[in-house]
């Protein structure tokens, strides 16, 4: 298909306040003079801000970025992730045809959109809702067939599924991204064949899914709030100014395969599994029989030793306790613990003090008798950040609201995989807001529906 | 098969904890400062002696590749370049590294532009992939935060930055020169070579582009030894692989094995079986859609690794198994591949701007059986006019399909256009 500017275009663009800063941290990605390297994140920001990429926007960036507009142009044009007319305002519905997908039927997922959407793909539905178009290989063959809308991936496809999928998004809700057909994510769907010991304290979704759930952003207008800006190469890198390399090389060479203690996987994930087995409030469907805890994790660590291949001994003693579960492991004391003494393991040493930090606020066993609050209402609580926090011992939105900073500074601390998000996205204020009976613009949205299901 | 204890991506499928802690427990990031402490040449050796080949469809010794780097800088910078635009089709491995397993990533990024004196890193990950950027961006965050990438790395004494960013939908971007074109905001046509990227690159600096499972292997390699790494697989064929098999088997998966294991393993053992059983096994494409078919019956004793392949006058690509079932429309599924390449043709090369478009609408012919036979080799003739003058390898890409299938499918091609003419030019009898 031609790819031209449309005719009918916007007065003007410009990106939101936080957009904005962020595509500033963008530019910050690369050395000075060559900002023109960011023009496509920024381009794809403004896309995802505005639904498509309007000739005003293209023009903005390429006064940002200090190129003449015809350099612009020529990028907006050959990608064809930007669409250069208007889309339909809930979603563009991508679906992939090439061979891997069209074997597995993603013929019939066309024909779903044409019946549904617009006989022609770029075409916007009557009721102004959807487009769609045919998309070469998106990299999910093994999930195929497949479709993308918004920012997420739709996998293990059926026709009638996408016809599901289309009428709840008009419905405006929307669907959990990933495989439809009850698969985690790319192993073999009888189970897996491989990897079996790691079938264990896992999340609820895989890794994309779970980041659309938590976010509930698939199909919205980006406008940079969603998530706090997070820069850390300016702050904390070289920023295109390193120092000379300060390493001092060995005059002979140690041995890496006796020096590094390479951790038996399956004593690591009986660790971990151990970990959660301890928060059974976690979904966690698969954890294995067994004792969680202090026995579990001495055990591991005698195993390990006595079966890790390579004549090491630092690195699983110091690493598997690690795996396991440490609140449980400091509760019990294990004395026998080999690590002490030892040098920590290179930039870890900053983490052994982390549970120090703070003061643990008070807990509860279990919900009052009225049932616990929905935590999701606060924004940046997922459902997976509930069940993290409700097997902390944290249930109401009263508890949160009381946090004190030192305790704030503790949640902040342990909440494991979501450090520092209590912070971040402000829960305490929210708590605050939520208890008091009143409503953040968040929690409506989750009351009306529109981000969970 | 593969023991689990020798996997590489211990959390392929994202089921175990993907926090940096998580990947800790899993021995990822242990003693990376030791590892620095050996030096360059020390690292490159040990590449070198893994036997490693790349893992993003040419199969060039990674160790190799890093030592044409120069060892003294002339004042320029040197970079590493993760080439993450992962969009041959029927690939689809790198995805799982970046979204489940970010830290073998990250730590290889880290060893290697180290080994190459780089103290930048850019992984460009294709635009669709928003999730898992997303998900890498926040692996790399905690990296950031933990003190192992930024100022003095892992304590090591090294600063090294880590940046990821993206591009937009075009397939051409995973041909590295059209990569580095587009990381520095142009559009993604491929430079002419020589110059080679080590000696100017992104920005005209000496820059190595690698693929993502070529650099995520790296800290395993160098923490479990190189015999370790090349004591799977047949010799020149070392280590162990991601393999993407989709299409007509019972299911479909990404999973790690063994180099050289032979093709009936993989399926029996992970995809359970041929849909339809062995029979029904039509053909192959063993590699991704650049590569020629093999009929499904040579299929059946194949061993999936560089070399056997290539004697196969195919090739292990990028180990995307695509498999197809009697119930294929084997001209429509090659045709497919012809309208992508036509798609993702830059332009810039006149036999791949016309050629693919060419191809194609006879390739579309061919699937109605509207043709003549004596028109599959002028197809032929027209693909080797194409093959090997193009300035980057598309225009191959786009011709290999298609020799494959005339090689492997002349007669079913034969038939399509024979019955077509017998049913719309019988002779009808005067009444």
């Amino acid at each position: 298909m031609l790819r031209r500017l449309h005719p009918d275009q916007p007065a003007s663009f410009a990106f939101t306040p936080a957009n904005q800063a962020w595509a500033e941290a963008q530019i910050a990605k690369f050395p000075e003079g060559r900002q023109a390297s960011a023009i496509i994140p920024l381009m794809w920001r403004a896309h995802e801000q505005e639904g498509w990429l309007t000739r005003p926007a293209i023009e903005g960036i390429a006064d940002m970025l200090d190129m003449a507009y015809m350099r612009a142009l020529e990028v907006a044009s050959f990608y064809f992730q930007f669409q250069l007319q208007p889309t339909g305002s809930i979603a563009n519905i991508q679906v992939c045809g090439t061979t891997s997908c069209m074997i597995c039927g993603a013929e019939d997922l066309m024909a779903v959109c044409r019946e549904k959407i617009a006989d022609k793909p770029h075409t916007v539905s009557a009721d102004g809702k959807f487009s769609w178009e045919e998309v070469e290989c998106q990299g999910a063959c093994a999930n195929a067939p497949m479709a993308m809308i918004g920012k997420d991936y739709y996998e293990d496809l059926t026709a009638e599924r996408l016809r599901e999928i289309i009428d709840e998004l008009a419905a405006g809700r929307v669907p959990t991204p990933g495989p439809q057909n009850g698969r985690f994510a790319s192993e073999p769907k009888s189970g897996l064949t491989s990897l079996k010991e790691f079938d264990s304290g896992h999340r609820k979704y895989n890794a994309s899914a779970q980041l659309a759930t938590d976010l509930g952003e698939t199909v919205k207008r980006i406008d940079g709030t969603e998530v706090p800006l997070l820069a850390p190469w300016r702050e904390m890198g070289a920023n295109h100014h390193p120092d000379p390399s300060k390493v001092v090389v060995r005059d002979a060479p140690l041995d890496i395969v006796t020096e590094t203690g390479r951790i038996d996987p399956a004593k690591a994930a009986q660790g971990d599994a151990a970990k959660s087995k301890a928060k059974p409030k976690q979904d966690n469907t698969n954890a294995p029989a067994g004792e969680p805890g202090p026995r579990d994790s001495a055990s591991i660590a005698k195993t390990s030793k006595a079966t890790a291949k390579a004549p090491q001994v630092e690195g699983d003693a110091t690493g598997t306790p690690r795996g396991a579960s440490k609140s449980a492991a400091d509760k019990t004391k294990i004395k026998s613990e080999p690590a002490t003494g030892k040098t920590p393991l290179p930039g870890t040493a900053g983490q052994q003090g982390d549970e120090a930090t703070g003061q643990k606020p008070q807990t509860m066993a279990a919900p009052r008798s009225d049932g616990a609050d929905d935590l999701k209402m606060i924004k940046g609580v997922g459902p997976k950040l509930e069940n993290l926090l409700n097997s902390m011992g944290f249930y109401h939105f009263d508890q949160i609201a009381a946090w004190s900073s030192e305790e704030l500074a503790w949640v902040d601390q342990n909440l494991e995989g979501f450090k520092g998000r209590a912070t971040r996205d402000e829960w305490v204020r929210q708590a605050g807001i939520l208890a008091s009976g009143g409503d953040t613009e968040f929690a409506s949205r989750v009351k009306k529906g529109d981000v969970y299901e | 098969m593969l023991q689990d204890q020798d996997r590489i991506f211990t959390n392929l499928y994202g089921m175990h904890d993907r926090t940096l802690k998580g990947a800790q427990a899993r021995g990822h990031w242990d003693g990376t400062a030791k590892i620095l402490s050996n030096g360059r040449d020390w690292i490159i050796d040990q590449m070198k002696a893994s036997g490693l080949r790349g893992r993003g469809g040419a199969g060039f010794p990674t160790g190799l590749k890093w030592s044409f780097m120069p060892k003294e800088s002339d004042g320029r910078p040197s970079y590493l370049v993760v080439n993450a635009d992962e969009s041959e089709p029927g690939t689809c491995k790198d995805r799982e590294i970046m979204r489940h397993d970010p830290h073998t990533l990250i730590e290889g990024c880290l060893i290697g532009s180290y080994a190459m004196q780089a103290h930048a890193c850019y992984i460009y990950i294709r635009g669709e992939y928003i999730r898992e950027r997303e998900a890498l961006q926040a692996a790399i965050d905690e990296c950031y935060d933990a003190g192992m990438v930024g100022k003095n790395a892992c304590k090591s004494g090294y600063d090294f930055d880590i940046y990821l960013t993206h591009g937009a939908g075009a397939y051409i971007c995973g041909e590295e020169t059209a990569l580095l074109e587009s990381l520095e905001g142009k559009k993604g046509m491929p430079r002419m070579k020589p110059p080679f990227p080590a000696g100017a690159g992104l920005y005209g600096c000496p820059t190595t582009v690698n693929n993502v499972e070529s650099i995520a292997v790296v800290p395993t390699i160098l923490r479990r030894g190189p015999d370790w790494f090349s004591s799977f697989g047949r010799p020149n064929n070392s280590g162990t692989k991601l393999f993407a098999i989709s299409g007509h088997v019972n299911n479909p998966c990404v999973v790690e094995e063994a180099m050289s294991i032979g093709f009936e393993e993989l399926i029996e053992k992970h995809c359970g079986g041929i849909r339809g059983g062995w029979d029904n096994l039509k053909a192959v494409i063993p590699g991704g859609s650049s590569v020629p078919l093999i009929r499904g019956e040579n299929m059946r004793e194949a061993i999936m690794d560089f070399d056997y392949l290539r004697d196969q006058r195919s090739g292990l690509g990028t180990a995307a198994v695509i498999v197809m079932d009697q119930s294929t429309d084997i001209i429509k599924a090659i045709w497919r591949l012809s309208k992508f390449y036509k798609h993702e043709s830059c332009g810039q090369c006149t036999p791949c701007r016309e050629g693919t478009g060419w191809m194609m609408r006879v390739m579309d012919r061919l699937v109605r059986g509207d043709a003549e036979v004596d028109e599959i080799d002028m197809l032929l003739d027209v693909t080797k006019q194409v093959e090997g003058h193009t300035i980057c390898a598309l225009g191959d890409a786009a011709a290999w399909p298609i020799q494959g299938l005339i090689r492997n499918f002349r007669d079913e091609i034969e038939d399509r256009i024979k019955h077509k003419r017998s049913t719309t030019s019988r002779p009808v009898a005067a009444e």
